[in-house]
């Protein structure tokens, strides 16, 4: 991993004097796939809002190509990082197409109107998540797994390299969720892009994620890749319980899963 | 892209009802002119021609420039506070611009700047207290519903309201009914000084919203959401907010607090257009001018010859759909 796309260093943060981050350091390198778990309140969303200078940086550092992220002006900052907001109760009162344009921002004059080339990364995007037919629907008119997967075409449409990424799965069905970790994996494919994902799924992010960053009470308690997660019994202590692993009998050659137990082992 | 692509036809035909509509309102009332007499060049010296001239069009035209300064402001507010409620006249601006109006109008201030008079400067820092209220109530608590907005802003509203009343009471009986008269809207205009006075207002403000267009579509999904697109979002509120003062702050002090037509005419035209600012934008600007036009004529018509407040009438079209959008409550697409 030579070079991180993205490097944080020591990076805390504390509104109040409520701690929420104390001294988190990792990096990211092109085209890895980072999973950050952790319970609730651990401070992960608040790790992601800082990747994203949604908060400013107090403690520490971020950067992002070598540059403090403070340093980018928006505009540039969203060409090179997308972000998938946690789905929260709003929706916006477009359609889908029309609310993917939009997302073209950063690379609009203030005046100036779409061109082709803007709506052709749009159908694209489109294309990408399976939602071509759903192109002209209200965004309140879909289902919560379908409404994901614009918000991941409106990522996409930002064309950049990285895509951070909050608890994508939240309130989904496991077939959609399912759906929507295949899109993931798509997206991420040899030469694609690099992507952050807070996730509570341990399962996939296990499957999915070339490093995992453990965050417990606002600190980093793991960073590594999966086996070195799974050797050190890191799920354990992650989540104060012990977990089980299941093997699915018929397909013993398959992934397995990692289930909270009710005993210590 | 069915639907998107009506929307020129639709921004061409309120352009074009605009132009008839501003001929009809300047031609139609007692006496009526035949439009045939424009083209007459006695006309302009007649009786007729001065009331046309001197009265009639630049009152209609007063009222349509009004009311597109506060559709836009509307449109604005709505969609920072992601709220079809949540509008200037709503969250306490025009009362706060009601109130300045009327300390200067009590504090006999006679003295002006680059041709405003000190009855316009006072509405407009009126209306810059109230929403900077409003922004620091916004900024410091970021976790602030719209809810607690709109109450916060019901609050602004009394309080003002009260200091207006005080102001009146500690004012003599005559200085007392002409702020009455005054908060119940008037777009009485002699001679074009006072509609060129607002253009020169609304243009400059009108093209920085126009500018902020792609903004203002993605700071209506989140705040986060838009910057994380690119969207200056702090910068962006700071520059918004000043210009609906000074939108909100020009109108109250020429034309009185006139209400609702900031909440239902970006609304209706919502409905209608969608929701994405470029378009939304001249919808509202001229969808605003040609409602309060048409509300001002009304009256004039009403209960001739006594001229009706425009203010009451927008208010008792007003009122309803603001209870209207309340019970279609969260069901609805357009409540944000």
């Amino acid at each position: 991993m030579t070079g991180a796309l993205l490097d944080v260093m020591g990076l805390g943060y504390a509104p109040e004097g409520k701690r929420v981050l104390a001294d988190v350091s990792f990096d990211v390198g092109e085209g890895e796939f980072v999973s950050v778990l952790g319970p609730n309140g651990a401070g992960k969303s608040t790790l992601l809002k800082h990747l994203n200078r949604l908060l400013p940086v107090r403690e520490g550092a971020v950067r992002l190509q070598g540059r403090s992220v403070a340093d980018y002006a928006f505009r540039t900052l969203a060409r090179l990082q997308s972000y998938v907001p946690q789905a929260k109760g709003y929706i916006p009162p477009y359609r889908v197409a029309e609310f993917l344009l939009m997302n073209r921002f950063p690379y609009l004059q203030a005046l100036g109107a779409p061109g082709p080339r803007d709506r052709a990364v749009v159908e694209d995007a489109l294309a990408q998540v399976a939602m071509t037919e759903f192109r002209d629907r209200f965004l309140d008119t879909l289902s919560g797994g379908e409404r994901q997967k614009v918000f991941i075409a409106a990522a996409v449409v930002q064309e950049t390299d990285v895509i951070l990424l909050d608890e994508p799965t939240t309130f989904l069905d496991p077939l959609h969720a399912q759906e929507i970790y295949q899109l993931l994996g798509r997206l991420h494919a040899p030469g694609g892009k690099t992507i952050v994902m807070v996730t509570h799924d341990v399962n996939a992010a296990l499957a999915l994620s070339s490093r995992l960053l453990c965050l417990k009470a606002g600190r980093a308690v793991f960073f590594g890749p999966p086996a070195d997660f799974l050797a050190g019994r890191i799920l354990d202590r992650l989540y104060d319980t012990p977990f089980r692993r299941y093997e699915c009998p018929d397909d013993p050659a398959g992934p397995p899963a990692y289930l909270p137990g009710r005993s210590a082992p | 892209m069915k639907r998107a692509s009506r929307r020129p036809l639709w921004i061409a035909g309120l352009l074009a009802t605009a132009l008839v509509v501003t001929l009809i309102l300047a031609l139609a009332g007692t006496p009526a002119i035949s439009p045939a007499r424009l083209l007459d060049p006695a006309f302009a010296g007649s009786a007729d021609g001065r009331i046309f001239w001197q009265l009639r069009l630049p009152r209609v035209l007063l009222g349509f420039l009004a009311g597109a300064a506060l559709a836009i402001g509307g449109m604005v507010f709505q969609a920072v506070f992601r709220n079809p409620l949540a509008t200037p006249f709503t969250l306490g601006v025009s009362t706060g611009a009601s109130f300045g109006a009327a300390v200067a109008v009590k504090l006999g201030l006679v003295a002006g700047l680059l041709g405003f008079s000190s009855v316009s400067l006072f509405a407009f820092l009126g209306a810059a207290l109230t929403v900077g209220i409003i922004y620091l109530l916004a900024t410091v608590k970021q976790e602030f519903s719209t809810e607690v907005m709109l109450l916060a802003g019901v609050a602004l509203s009394f309080l003002f309201s009260s200091a207006i009343l005080l102001v009146q009471y500690l004012s003599d009986f005559t200085g007392s009914y002409q702020m009455v008269r005054w908060l119940m809207g008037d777009l009485n205009a002699v001679g074009f000084q006072r509609p060129l006075q607002l253009a020169a207002v609304l243009l400059p403000g009108a093209l920085v919203v126009r500018w902020l267009c792609l903004d203002l579509n993605l700071i209506l999904v989140g705040d986060d959401f838009a910057r994380s697109r690119g969207v200056d979002v702090r910068r962006v509120r700071l520059v918004l907010f000043g210009v609906v003062s000074l939108l909100t702050g020009v109108v109250v002090s020429f034309c009185g607090p006139i209400g609702f037509i900031g909440m239902m005419v970006p609304h209706i035209l919502r409905l209608l257009i969608g929701a994405e600012h470029r378009w939304l934008f001249w919808g509202s600007l001229l969808g605003g001018g040609i409602f309060l036009a048409c509300c001002d004529w009304v009256a004039r018509g009403l209960i001739f010859p006594a001229e009706v407040p425009v203010g009451i009438i927008t208010a008792l079209l007003g009122g309803p759909f603001f209870l209207w959008l309340l019970i279609r409550g969260r069901s609805s697409r357009y409540f944000m």
